[in-house]
């Protein structure tokens, strides 16, 4: 008789240890500050949820890719330009796209956006594509090229599959390249794409020159993306400004890879900029602050800052610019 | 010993699947479920009490406002085991008065929300608001309660068969309290309590333990039949169980700015409770009672919603509320069947026109009372 009273009185206190979970941790931390979007300046005893403040620590460096242009393994061949590279896609990296916040990438050497290549006008681009992920992918080039160097329907096959893009740089502009096996939205906003750039032969004017990837991601697949960034990751130039100077030409090489919504946009503060849609002419379409790009749009915007100072740029579709499309330039 | 044996055995199970065994066994992803349980406006902050509810460890690494990524804080942290909870933070200038959606993200990148339907201010601890809060317990149960129990002198001068009929009016009033706490309990369970945690069966625990336990008291104090005191201080503390609840749900409400503080409100609370007093003082036709007992009754009955009020005014969680909820329905249906114990001896009796005009009436006035509410 004890001994049961006893035992439902063990398993009871069993069953209700689980509860226990549910009260309040009162663990003391020390406190930290932050600053709102609007100003104010907030402590708290835990932690600080703030792209802002955390973006240095995340893999991808924006500041490395602004302004990193691959030229490729060059040699000549009957005085031809060729330029070689190799770029192995994989579909099993997982990375912090923003503070805190881990997401399976496919990658194009590594990192989303992929390389940014870059040739001139008439020379060879000779890719060596290596598809180490576990599923079929290719790389299509936007731009003028032979049919079965278009990436679509010569598959590369997972776990090795290699195949070899050759043609002639051409025309002279900014686009996009980026993976079309299908489902191809998927393919795309996982991170399979990056910037192809072809110059003139007689060359630009001198200028500091810089890629903006306009992307998005997707992390809880529900069809809508939930952060935004110009070169991926949200904040990060708001964070971290770009660093210019007074007078000095800026030329920037925007490539819109935003999917699920419409329509993206860059508006630049305290300027105008000449815009070049999709830098094939060398007459700019446009002396505006605000451009609206659909899918894969792209162009070179143009502008020197006359006032030193720290200017924003965003998208005037404010929702992006709220889930982190929006940088700072510091004129020095 | 033989008792323990299986407890042994259970023990090695769960270690084997849990431990070395789980590589082989383990099939499938794990998908966390975070529930945002609470969400109250403070003056330029917006605070959401998160609990994981999920069958993994998350990490709160965001927080937003109508789906805009704010600066925000997590406290104490934003590692959450299973059933942890945490308040994020979001500095924010909120509107009085305009709907909100309010989310989360954790490390996976998964967005959870919560939709709220008017923004206002929550209610500091400050005598003003207690004041208030009394006032508004005090307004939907003790005041309406102590009106309806001024029907006893009416009640006592009916014939048997009136008696029948007021006593199985009574049955009708509590059957339909009992599943208006039930339907309640349901819906915040379904609103703030997330599967895996299995609120509705929550409330089912509750309800079946209250409703024993009261079975227990009633059959030791001998009251469980007959008429009398007893019976009518059962009635009233399964009414004041279920007032607690109700008390609670509007403190709760008012505080998460769900519901509009108004006279209309309270008015219709008051005429929808006052029939509570009618069951109170039936089973007391044939006694005669102290105006000091009585008192205590409606006291009982009534004064609960204020306790409730005040704990749901200034410190709500859905699972506490739930289980209130549970416990004052189990109060609830046990109160039905020690009166129809006593009413209803058989089922002969149940057929009578006295006691089923009664059982609908009590329904129908409770069902059109609540449309006030």
């Amino acid at each position: 008789m004890r001994r049961s009273r006893i035992m439902i009185l063990a398993v009871s206190c069993v069953s209700i240890l689980p509860l226990a979970a549910m009260l309040p941790d009162t663990t003391a931390v020390h406190e930290q500050t932050f600053i709102t979007h609007s100003g104010a300046v907030i402590t708290t005893t835990g932690e600080v949820l703030d792209p802002l403040y955390t973006a240095s620590t995340v893999e991808f460096d924006p500041d490395r890719y602004l302004r990193n242009f691959e030229y490729g393994v060059i040699h000549e061949d009957d005085g031809r330009i060729i330029r070689e590279y190799t770029i192995i896609a994989r579909d099993d990296l997982i990375q912090e796209i923003s503070p805190g916040v881990f997401y399976n990438v496919w990658t194009y050497n590594g990192t989303v956006p992929g390389p940014t290549i870059r040739a001139t006008e008439g020379d060879i681009v000779r890719i060596h594509f290596i598809n180490q992920g576990a599923k079929p992918h290719t790389i299509h080039f936007h731009g003028t090229h032979p049919a079965e160097m278009d990436g679509v329907f010569e598959i590369v096959g997972q776990g090795g599959g290699q195949f070899t893009y050759e043609f002639e740089a051409g025309p002279v502009g900014v686009h996009p390249y980026h993976c079309h096996v299908m489902p191809l939205e998927e393919h795309i906003v996982h991170g399979l794409y990056g910037v192809f750039i072809v110059d003139p032969a007689e060359g630009r004017p001198p200028a500091d020159e810089m890629v903006m990837v306009l992307n998005g991601f997707d992390t809880d697949f529900d069809g809508e993306n939930n952060f935004y960034a110009a070169n991926t990751v949200p904040f990060y130039y708001q964070h971290h400004p770009i660093t210019i100077q007074k007078d000095d030409l800026i030329r920037i090489y925007a490539v819109n890879m935003v999917e699920f919504d419409p329509i993206n946009n860059f508006h630049l503060h305290g300027n105008l900029y000449h815009y070049y849609p999709t830098g094939t002419d060398t007459v700019p379409s446009h002396f505006t602050d605000m451009i609206t790009l659909s899918q894969t749009e792209r162009g070179i915007m143009e502008f020197s800052y006359q006032y030193p100072g720290q200017y924003v740029f965003h998208a005037h579709k404010v929702e992006f610019s709220e889930k982190g499309w929006v940088g700072t330039f510091l004129v020095q | 010993m033989g008792a323990v044996i299986p407890l042994v055995l259970i023990s090695v199970l769960v270690w084997y699947v849990t431990g070395p065994g789980a590589e082989t066994i383990s099939r499938g992803t794990p998908i966390p479920d975070v529930t945002l349980e609470m969400v109250t406006f403070e003056e330029s902050e917006i605070r959401i009490t998160v609990r994981n509810t999920g069958p993994v460890p998350i990490r709160i690494v965001q927080g937003d406002v109508n789906d805009r990524i704010q600066p925000s804080a997590v406290e104490p942290d934003g590692y959450l085991e299973r059933l942890e909870t945490a308040t994020v933070r979001i500095p924010y200038e909120w509107n009085e008065g305009e709907p909100y959606n309010v989310g989360i993200t954790i490390h996976d990148g998964t967005r959870f929300d919560r939709d709220i339907p008017a923004a206002s201010l929550a209610i500091p601890i400050d005598l003003p608001r207690v004041g208030l809060l009394a006032l508004a317990g005090t307004y939907i149960g003790i005041i309406p309660v102590f009106i309806g129990m001024m029907w006893l002198p009416f009640i006592r001068r009916l014939s048997s068969r009136g008696l029948s009929f007021f006593l199985a009016l009574t049955i009708g009033l509590l059957l339909f309290l009992g599943i208006d706490t039930l339907e309640e309990a349901l819906a915040i369970s379904s609103e703030g309590i997330s599967g895996t945690l299995n609120g509705g069966l929550l409330i089912a625990v509750a309800a079946v333990s209250a409703f024993m336990v009261l079975q227990c008291i009633s059959g030791r104090l001998g009251h469980a039949r007959g008429a009398g005191f007893g019976a009518a201080l059962m009635v009233s503390i399964g009414i004041g169980l279920h007032n607690f609840g109700e008390g609670l749900a509007l403190g709760a409400a008012l505080n998460l700015g769900s519901l509009a503080f108004s006279a209309y409100l309270m008015a219709g609370f008051a005429i929808h409770n006052t029939t509570e007093g009618i069951a109170i003082v039936a089973p007391l036709s044939s006694h005669r009672r102290t105006m000091r007992k009585l008192v205590a009754l409606g006291a009982v009955a009534g004064a609960p919603a204020v306790l409730g009020a005040w704990t749901g005014g200034f410190s709500y969680s859905p699972i506490t509320t739930v289980i209130f909820l549970g416990v004052g329905a189990g109060a609830i249906f046990q109160v039905i069947l020690a009166i129809s114990r006593w009413i209803i001896p058989s089922w002969q009796e149940l057929s009578s026109p006295p006691v089923a005009a009664g059982v609908m009436a009590g329904m129908a006035i409770m069902y059109v009372t609540s449309i006030l509410v």
